[in-house]
């Protein structure tokens, strides 16, 4: 999937940039968003997933220029899948009801067409029994497994994942990781605003590293750890890394 | 606990009871015990619409319009419904002749209880968090079926519980209407003890019919804060 931006840039009303004017183009397949806390990985996401508008610049997502008003940027949100940090869930809905209802409502399935996709997504992360329990009655790996299905129920062009694991225990961070594999070796391509190092690493081909609104470097995952090229990247590595077991 | 109470302090007092007199009123009684639900039934329904009307009102982006709407909520909620009932029946009533007792007593309490549920509805709009609205517009929701689908059933299930229990006070509230003859049933009990000067019996009477009304509703906000609990 082809990603593209030139000069895109966004401030917020309090007139604090978050993101300065930066520019890319890359094939995207797997590619973990790292930098450290408020350095605007989160709102490239947002853009890149049209929930906000950038302050300036175009985004291109797979050849077509993103256009953020309307029944446009509706049009391009039902093109992506999303899943959020925690609590993306819709709270008062059941876990199959999260996939179904946008399915039918969005995306024109029947009810008996949304509800065969829901039953084979829950069925394939192992949440089938916990189909009908609402979103507080599941673990937050359970949570995360369901954002993730609902995310991928109706096919998107393209996987945008924030933060996905970093509310959750160890154990359930390996499980949605896996997951997030998964989904990788079927082809499915994503984006992960990530901080977990070994998976943006080892699982992914591409790292951008995002700090103080700047884009600072961008290339092949080994490349990136191996070499880091900027003294802010070596100096967040170095920290990340300093605890390593 | 509490009616042993009273009622030991009753024999103390050496006030006897007899409630035989209620059999030759249970008509007018009955007809004030339906009156009180017609009137808080009907203030139910005004009060809703003044409240959703002015929960709007207050979150809109017409300034004047806001301030109009916290102005109204501020001064209802800020006044006792006695001085609101004398006023608005003597003044405002007799200015535009609203001589209907009915009608007064119904629009008095509905601009009073639709103080209190503008604040109940603005409440739940305000506990609606920002990242139900987000998952709504990624998942592709435009923005009436965000409406639809995540912010009414979230809304209803946060109001619904607060709603019935307010419906409780309009019913409590509604026995003030008396004060301006509205033969409701806190008027009807008047009435009958000021002709048998059996005060006791009439206002334990009264007591139990308004928890005949009272306490199923109570039990109903309950049972519905427990159905739309999902864990908030």
């Amino acid at each position: 999937m082809e990603i593209e931006f030139r000069s895109l840039s966004k401030q917020f009303e309090d007139h604090k940039d978050v993101l300065l004017p930066m520019d890319f183009a890359g094939d995207v397949h797997a590619l973990a968003v790292i930098g450290p806390s408020g350095g605007g990985k989160s709102t490239l996401l947002r853009i890149l997933g049209g929930l906000i508008a950038p302050t300036a610049g175009q985004v291109w997502i797979g050849g077509e220029k993103v256009c953020y008003e309307g029944a446009a940027v509706e049009a391009h949100r039902k093109k992506i899948g999303y899943v959020f940090q925690l609590g993306g869930l819709f709270k008062h809905m059941s876990a199959i009801d999260n996939i179904v209802t946008p399915l039918i409502r969005v995306h024109g399935f029947s009810k008996e067409q949304a509800r065969a996709r829901a039953d084979e997504l829950l069925g394939r992360f192992g949440l089938l029994t916990e189909a009908n329990k609402k979103p507080a009655a599941l673990s937050g790996g359970q949570q995360q497994r369901v954002a993730i299905a609902r995310a991928i129920s109706a096919k998107p062009k393209l996987l945008l994942l924030d933060e996905p694991t970093s509310a959750l225990d160890p154990e359930y961070t390996t499980e949605v990781l896996g997951i997030i594999r998964e989904l990788k070796e079927e082809r499915l391509d994503f984006v992960i605003v990530t901080h977990e190092m070994g998976f943006a690493r080892h699982a992914c081909e591409k790292v951008l590293f995002l700090a103080e609104g700047q884009l600072l470097e961008y290339g092949d995952s080994d490349t990136i750890f191996q070499q880091p090229a900027t003294y802010k990247l070596r100096s967040f590595l170095g920290k990340l890394l300093e605890w390593n077991i | 606990m509490l009616i042993g109470f009273v009622w030991l302090s009753l024999t103390k007092a050496g006030v006897p009871l007899d409630f035989s007199f209620l059999k030759d009123f249970s008509k007018r009684l009955g007809d004030g015990f339906w009156l009180t639900v017609a009137l808080s039934l009907a203030s139910l329904a005004c009060s809703l619409l003044i409240g959703v009307a002015c929960a709007a009102g207050q979150s809109a982006k017409i300034l004047p319009l806001r301030y109009l709407c916290n102005i109204y909520v501020g001064l209802i909620r800020g006044t006792p419904l006695i001085m609101q009932i004398y006023l608005f029946f003597y003044i405002v009533g007799t200015a535009w002749g609203i001589e209907n007792r009915f009608a007064a007593g119904v629009i008095i309490l509905s601009v009073f209880e639709g103080a209190y549920i503008t604040e109940i509805i603005r409440g739940s709009l305000l506990s609606i968090e920002a990242a139900q609205i987000e998952a709504a517009k990624a998942v592709g929701f435009t923005g009436r079926q965000t409406v639809r689908y995540v912010v009414l059933p979230q809304m209803v299930a946060r109001t619904l519980p607060a709603l019935t229990g307010q419906f409780a006070s309009i019913i409590k509230d509604s026995s003030l209407l008396s004060i301006i003859a509205v033969t409701e049933l806190t008027q009807t009990i008047r009435e009958i003890s000021a002709t048998n000067f059996r005060l006791f019996e009439c206002y334990f009477t009264l007591g139990v019919l308004y928890l005949c009304l009272t306490l199923p509703i109570s039990f109903v906000s309950k049972w519905l804060e427990r159905r739309y609990d999902y864990g908030n």
